[in-house]
């Protein structure tokens, strides 16, 4: 078990080189940090000593990836590249690009906390909401309830999130007044704020998600232990919460799991939508302001967030399922 | 003579059209491929989406044809250079030169003859608060308090009746194209599917067609002297963008996942016929891939794409050109971000598959690896492509709105639905709301959204045998009874 754990981080951590070669090779190669300097410094109108300013601050003032002056492994330490990655892997985030934006780390670590009270609940609600509805839809299976069910799943996947965040907004917020239209508060009263771009959210993914479990929860009952039980002359109840429930659960739960990088990553439209100042909502500011440090940081943090719960599925998945060898 | 434009974005949808003719004579040829897209074809609501999608496909290619205007010479000058319009114009701009000419200045209701906006006009000789009358809504009509209504009930009737007609000489074209095939008298045919025997449910196209006239005629009647569907804050034609969104829609929708067909095949293939290290660097650079949060990687492509073109603006001659050329590139980084999902189903297909015996007989034969890949594996997992291209499309044209919103979608000048759902977040927020822009993104988009995926699932029952488990058994037992 341990064997394991430790091959799949030592995996996770190639990977994660991989990632951060390829953000660093797409945001440098086409934007030099001479063009970042003069972007965030405003206009073409910027004098050398400005621009040189700016990257010593940022420690941008380096060769990109080897450094021909210095001698023997300075060579490959001294440049851009290295104290970039060296820095990521140390979760020193460094400095935004733009002068108003503070520390990039300190922003993460304190955003992460709005995004994880909006994701969490959701997560955990979204999978109990779905999985109800499923299967509702498979213990009606081949009836009207289950066609129109089935039917309606369809509608609302075809139906974009913005959609239901605009006339959520609309209808709680500004005609019955249950809801405040934006906005965040720490401690409790976090609460109300979260509560319409939580349920908003989980509208928004129902159909989809409540299609896919339908169709996981058909497939399990068409298997043969299903039929031994019903043979056994169990109860349909028994059979379908005891038997086909729990053995479902497993791709359920991968599948759900997917979205485990987004519990902390947040939503980057419900955030910017509702103002919860969480990482999504970093996220667009970022890309609305064009700064590439923010950008790229998260690049980095999403991913790293994604190999770990990754790995942690894989993990308990060898715990839920003993069928799954360790290989 | 004007100057015609092939943009980027036209150049690969009339290949894709091409591509796509190519496959369904390729289709007709092959008994086997002809039985599956019967079968697609069987399932009502595919065959309803399929006419709407078709529809849709229409108004992208005629806004696939672009050109600019040669300009009347300038007066007193003789044989000048010819001078062109620096505007960029389709065929559907020209189709809907109407909508396009009739601007009003600022917001209107659907079907208004007044303004949104009340501004203070002298009437009869004093100051007061009004609304003003559009420019061109509704601006035949000499007393419209009273004339308004019997207009657009005379109007709307009128194009009831053309589009019954136009939908019932469609369908009437269809019934007697169905009789060809079938080599049989127009009356039986008819017969039959009036009675809803035989297994491809022509009626229900028929209902589609009919419904469809029922819908485009009055629009259209309506369209000329009003604004259908209200006017947007700079006085443009509602309807008229949300044509224009359809190919913004179906561009992005369909080369966005041909884009990830490329790379996506090859290396799959590649990885799951040679194994070990081949296997091994290719499993590698799909993971990486796909651990970056979808988003996340787009926006950053995007916003170097943005600094691209904003180094290099000698690239394009007008702005259309500009954001054209964004748009390919747009699609061109979904397509080079989404490759992980389909190349990790080929891989495992192929595994299978280089297993079994005809392969291992090929290899016997001594048939070289790319032979065998391309002979015998490739057929064999082009169903997989197929259904995974048919289902991203969908979702690729909801991940649009979502970009766009995020500022990484397409150019803001170009027409989108996501622009549109973006403007309207600001309106939905006015007081009296300015409800109509985002209500016709809503209808088009899930209209084409809706069909999209309905079509998506036919193709995903005939071709995968695994799904049609999960059907809803109801619609099929419904037609047992009735037949």
């Amino acid at each position: 078990m341990l064997n394991f754990i430790l091959r799949r981080i030592g995996y996770g951590v190639l990977i994660l080189m991989g990632v951060n070669l390829a953000t660093f090779i797409l945001f440098f190669a086409v934007n030099t940090p001479d063009d970042m300097a003069r972007l965030n410094l405003g206009g073409k109108r910027v004098t050398q000593e400005a621009i040189e300013k700016w990257k010593s601050e940022r420690g941008y003032d380096k060769p990109m990836y080897l450094n021909v002056q210095r001698q023997g492994a300075a060579q490959v330490t001294d440049t851009i590249f290295w104290d970039r990655s060296v820095s990521l892997f140390a979760l020193d985030f460094g400095r935004a690009d733009s002068e108003s934006a503070g520390d990039i780390g300190h922003e993460v670590g304190a955003r992460m906390w709005v995004s994880l009270q909006m994701a969490l609940p959701l997560f955990v609600l979204q999978v109990i909401a779905s999985t109800a509805f499923a299967l509702l839809l498979v213990m009606f299976r081949n009836s009207r309830l289950d066609f129109w069910g089935v039917v309606s799943c369809v509608l609302m996947l075809s139906i974009s999130s913005l959609f239901y965040i605009i006339v959520g907004q609309y209808l709680f917020s500004r005609v019955l007044k249950l809801a405040p239209i934006s906005g965040y508060a720490p401690g409790l009263d976090a609460v109300k704020f979260l509560l319409l771009p939580v349920g908003l959210s989980l509208i928004a993914r129902l159909g989809g998600e409540a299609r896919l479990y339908r169709a996981m929860f058909l497939e399990e009952i068409g298997k043969d232990y299903v039929r031994t039980a019903r043979a056994k002359g169990l109860s349909e109840q028994v059979v379908m919460f005891r038997h086909v429930l729990r053995n479902a659960l497993i791709p359920i739960i991968t599948s759900a799991g997917s979205y485990l990088p987004y519990v902390f990553l947040g939503s980057l439209v419900f955030e910017s939508f509702f103002g919860l100042p969480g990482l999504g909502a970093y996220v667009i500011e970022a890309i609305g302001k064009q700064d590439f440090a923010i950008v790229r940081t998260m690049v980095f943090v999403g991913s790293l967030l994604y190999i770990a719960t990754y790995a942690l599925i894989d993990i308990a998945y060898t715990w839920v399922d003993p069928r799954v060898r360790l290989s | 003579m004007p100057k015609f434009v092939l943009l980027w974005t036209d150049a690969a949808i009339w290949l894709l059209l091409v591509a796509l003719l190519a496959y369904a004579v390729g289709v007709l040829r092959k008994p086997e491929l002809a039985a599956k897209w019967g079968r697609v074809f069987r399932n009502a609501p595919a065959l309803a989406s399929s006419i709407i999608l078709l529809l849709c496909l229409g108004v992208t290619l005629l806004d696939s044809v672009h050109f600019r205007p040669l300009l009347p010479p300038a007066p007193g000058v003789k044989d000048a250079a010819p001078a062109y319009d620096s505007r960029t114009r389709s065929l559907l701009d020209v189709m809907l030169a109407d909508l396009l000419a009739a601007r009003e200045s600022t917001y209107s209701r659907p079907l208004a003859y007044v303004g949104f906006t009340k501004e203070s006009l002298l009437v009869e000789g004093e100051v007061r608060r009004v609304a003003p009358r559009l420019a061109f809504g509704g601006s035949h009509l000499s007393a419209p308090e009273q004339q308004w209504l019997g207009d657009v009930a005379v109007r709307a009737s009128q194009g009831l009746f053309i589009g019954f007609l136009l939908g019932a000489a469609t369908a009437a074209f269809l019934v007697a194209a169905v009789a060809r095939s079938r080599r049989q008298a127009l009356r039986d045919t008819w017969r039959a599917i009036r009675g809803q025997q035989g297994q491809v449910p022509w009626h229900v196209a028929v209902v589609t067609l009919l419904v469809l006239g029922l819908v485009v005629g009055p629009a259209t009647m309506l369209s000329g002297p009003y604004h259908l569907l209200g006017t947007d804050l700079t006085g443009n034609d509602v309807l008229y963008q949300s044509l224009k969104s359809i190919r913004t829609a179906f561009v992005i929708g369909s080369l966005a996942t041909v884009a990830t067909l490329p790379l996506a095949v090859v290396l799959g293939l590649l990885a799951g016929y040679f194994k070990g290290w081949v296997d091994e660097l290719i499993q590698y650079l799909y993971t990486v891939l796909s651990s970056v949060p979808n988003v996340l990687l787009i926006a950053a492509c995007v916003l170097m794409v943005q600094v691209f073109l904003d180094k290099n603006p000698d690239l394009f001659e007008t702005g259309a050109e500009r954001s054209d050329l964004k748009l390919f590139l747009l699609c061109a980084v979904l397509g080079l971000t989404g490759w992980a999902g389909l190349c990790r189903l080929l891989r495992a297909e192929t595994l299978k598959l280089r297993e079994l015996d005809y392969v291992q007989a090929a290899q016997a034969f001594g048939i070289g690896h790319t032979r065998i890949m391309a002979r015998h594996i490739f057929p064999n997992v082009a169903h997989l492509m197929l259904i995974v291209t048919v289902l991203e499309f969908s979702s690729l044209i909801l991940y649009e709105a979502v970009l766009s919103y995020v500022g990484v979608g397409v150019d803001p000048s170009m027409n989108s639905f996501g622009g549109m759902i973006n403007l309207a977040r600001n309106e939905m927020s006015r007081d009296p709301v300015v409800w109509w822009s985002f209500a016709s993104a809503f209808v088009f988009m899930v209209t084409l959204v809706l069909a999209a995926n309905l079509f998506a699932d036919g193709v995903r029952d005939a071709f995968d045998p695994r799904a049609r488990v999960f059907r809803s058994q109801r619609l099929l037992r419904l037609r047992k009874k009735a037949g």
